[in-house]
């Protein structure tokens, strides 16, 4: 059919193949490459008219730069596509469903944003005279009261980056109050199922780490912990809900048994978005734990943004918890900066200044449109979803351990035995389905594990959506009919399979230019 | 010569009072693609379950145990720069570091390779 500019109206019948068909730009279409931005622009293109300087006399004493700075000369609409496509290769919690296992990537709610950019806070300065942003400190300060009424702990230090950082704010905390006591103790007890990060913190305080196994029912096998601890056991570092996806359900005797040989209880906070207003941590003997403000309370992170790791601290650790945090007094609030006063036993600061303030507003304005029984919910449903999940795939995959899950539903591979197709290929196989893959092979303790943790954001539909597509996904790999359509998997992501040996052995850490 | 293993995959094999450590074929299956390995100072005093060296895969990263207490007399320094010989021939010429053992009683303890293929038969 033409239309009256003899333009045609309709398709011709459209021919099949596309897995072959090349492009002259190496487009296609909406999936735009883009070059390296060194290898982009020209020398000279700037993005800004500037005046060329006057004379002047440089105060550098003689030290200042000869060659050129490697920098590419470029236009400003060339910076923005570059960007801008990059960003369209790339997979996001705003674009789809990103079921990544102890990761708790929900949805970022615009709210948080739009406080965030109130100019009252999001124009202010962390070196600003504290009469001036009294505003951002009772944020502060109202937050810590959040998240002390929310895990029933005394006291809090916001400064931490991140979750890693709020662990190594932790255990030097423990590390404070053993030297306090005069006491030199060398072991940390870490189950095997712990986050790597766990391990890693005990050693960066020069402890030495001491693996408990796990039971058959994926906890921490209590009597293998009893039997390592001692007077040189500084403490335990335990996760819970764990990487399993299962709640510690000794946890208390857990604390008593580390309390007993004088040690302490580091809880890591990860997997609380599990167990957020249900459970509150301070009566389970806990002394320290991080929140991943980026996880439970939903600022961004992934590549969205930075992390934030506020510690709780039990009366036994609290005064050596860093500076600087936020005091609240009649005259309004002060910053306590230095370890002196009431902060004599403070081990010090661990960040320049007082942590991410962008994320305490995000999180403040989370727990406030949420509401105490709005939070409770969030458990129960990211619970309830995850469960969903498992129920929903439980007949075609394994699950190493019997039961209801917390927040994460945990699949080793034992399914996918001689099929040709491994944990690997159905995650890169998920993602020509449009999703962000599950955390695959961790924990390490289950054979080729998958991971799944949906969170609390997700709907039936976009639930359904997924276990649809993974039966399918897992039907087809058992029928053993085309394991090519798993191992040949992605097809139309951005690029094929990645050489990641090739990448790990001779990693290319270094730009250089091709014509030099 | 005796070749024997652990059920932490490290194989053992002693000729005199000195002892070649490395992980089993088993072992590099698991791990899939080598791409570091860390072996330990020559002169290193170990205990048995010491952690000898670091074996790090496109997978996971993993420690691996002295099979039996010795000093560490020579170490397999080609692994650097070609960490796939662990894949190629882990038990040969993937071989992590040599140990003069300090009580050649403790290899009783060990499984022989018999003993060592039904173990891991046994994992599935």
């Amino acid at each position: 059919m033409l239309n009256n500019v003899g333009r045609p109206t309709r398709p011709e019948e459209m021919d099949g193949e596309v897995d072959n068909f090349e492009t002259y730009t190496g487009n296609k279409a909406l999936n735009l490459e883009t070059p390296l931005i060194f290898e982009q622009g020209e020398p000279g293109r700037v993005g800004v008219d500037l005046p060329e300087p006057k004379e002047f006399t440089d105060r550098l004493g003689g030290l200042s730069r000869e060659g050129n700075i490697g920098l590419p000369d470029l236009s400003e609409p060339q910076v923005l596509r570059h960007y801008v496509r990059l960003s369209r290769q790339n997979y996001s919690i705003d674009a789809g469903f990103y079921p990544l296992g102890s990761c708790t990537m929900k949805h970022n709610p615009r709210i948080n944003e739009k406080a965030a950019r109130l100019p009252g806070l999001g124009d202010i300065h962390p070196l600003q005279p504290v009469e001036t942003v009294q505003g951002a400190l009772e944020l502060i300060y109202e937050l810590g009261e959040w998240l002390k009424t929310i895990t029933g702990m005394p006291a809090v230090a916001m400064s931490p980056a991140a979750g890693a950082h709020g662990e190594l704010c932790g255990v030097m905390a423990i590390r404070a109050a053993h030297d306090a006591k005069g006491e030199a103790r060398t072991r940390i007890l870490v189950p095997e199922s712990a986050h790597g990060t766990n391990p890693a913190t005990a050693a960066l305080c020069g402890y030495k780490v001491d693996a408990v196994q796990a039971r058959p029912d994926g906890r921490m096998d209590i009597e293998a912990f009893k039997a390592k601890l001692g007077p040189d056991v500084a403490g335990v570092m335990l996760t819970n809900p764990n990487t399993c996806g299962l709640f510690e359900n000794d946890v208390k005797e857990i604390a008593d048994l580390i309390h007993g040989v004088g040690g302490y209880f580091y809880c890591d906070g990860a997997n609380f978005n599990a167990i957020l207003g249900r459970t509150r941590v301070g009566d389970l003997g806990v002394d320290a734990m991080h929140i991943n403000l980026h996880k439970t309370f939903s600022t961004p992170h992934g590549g969205g943004g930075p992390g934030s790791g506020p510690v709780v601290f039990s009366d036994a650790l609290a005064a050596y918890a860093p500076v600087p945090y936020v005091v609240k007094g009649e005259e309004g609030y002060r910053l306590q900066e230095q370890v002196e006063g009431d902060a004599q036993d403070s081990f010090g600061r661990m960040k320049g200044n007082h942590g991410q303030m962008g994320m305490f507003i995000r999180a403040l304005a989370y727990m406030l449109s949420h509401g105490a029984d709005g939070l409770k919910q969030i458990a129960e449903d990211a619970v309830l979803n995850a469960n969903y999940v498992r129920v929903g795939l439980n007949d075609l995959l394994h699950s190493p351990y019997d039961g209801i899950c917390m927040h994460e539903a945990l699949f080793d591979d034992s399914t996918l035995k001689d099929t040709g197709v491994t944990t690997l290929d159905i995650a890169k196989a998920m993602i020509d389905e449009g999703y962000h893959p599950m955390t695959m092979y961790f924990p390490l303790v289950v054979h080729g594990a998958m991971l799944i943790e949906p969170t609390e954001s997700e709907s039936k539909e976009t639930l359904d959506m997924f276990i649809g597509s993974m039966r399918h996904l897992i039907s087809k790999a058992q029928s053993g009919e085309s394991p090519e359509h798993f191992t040949q998997a992605p097809r139309f992501a951005p690029r094929r399979r990645l050489d990641e040996t090739s990448a790990a052995r001779k990693p290319v850490l270094r730009w250089t230019s091709s014509a030099s | 010569m005796t070749k024997k293993y652990t059920e932490d995959h490290e194989w053992i094999s002693l000729d005199g009072d000195i002892a070649t450590v490395g992980i089993s074929n088993y072992a590099q299956e698991q791990l899939g693609d080598v791409v570091f390995v860390e072996v330990p100072e020559v002169g290193a005093e170990m205990g048995k379950g010491d952690e000898l060296a670091v074996v790090e895969s496109v997978k996971a990263a993993s420690e691996v145990y002295a099979p039996v207490a010795g000093e560490v007399t020579e170490v397999n320094e080609d692994l650097e720069a070609n960490p796939s010989m662990v894949n190629e021939d882990s038990e040969g010429s993937g071989w992590f570091a040599k140990l003069k053992v300090a009580d050649l009683g403790e290899l009783d303890a060990l499984m022989d390779e018999a003993a060592y293929q039904d173990y891991v038969k046994g994992l599935g």
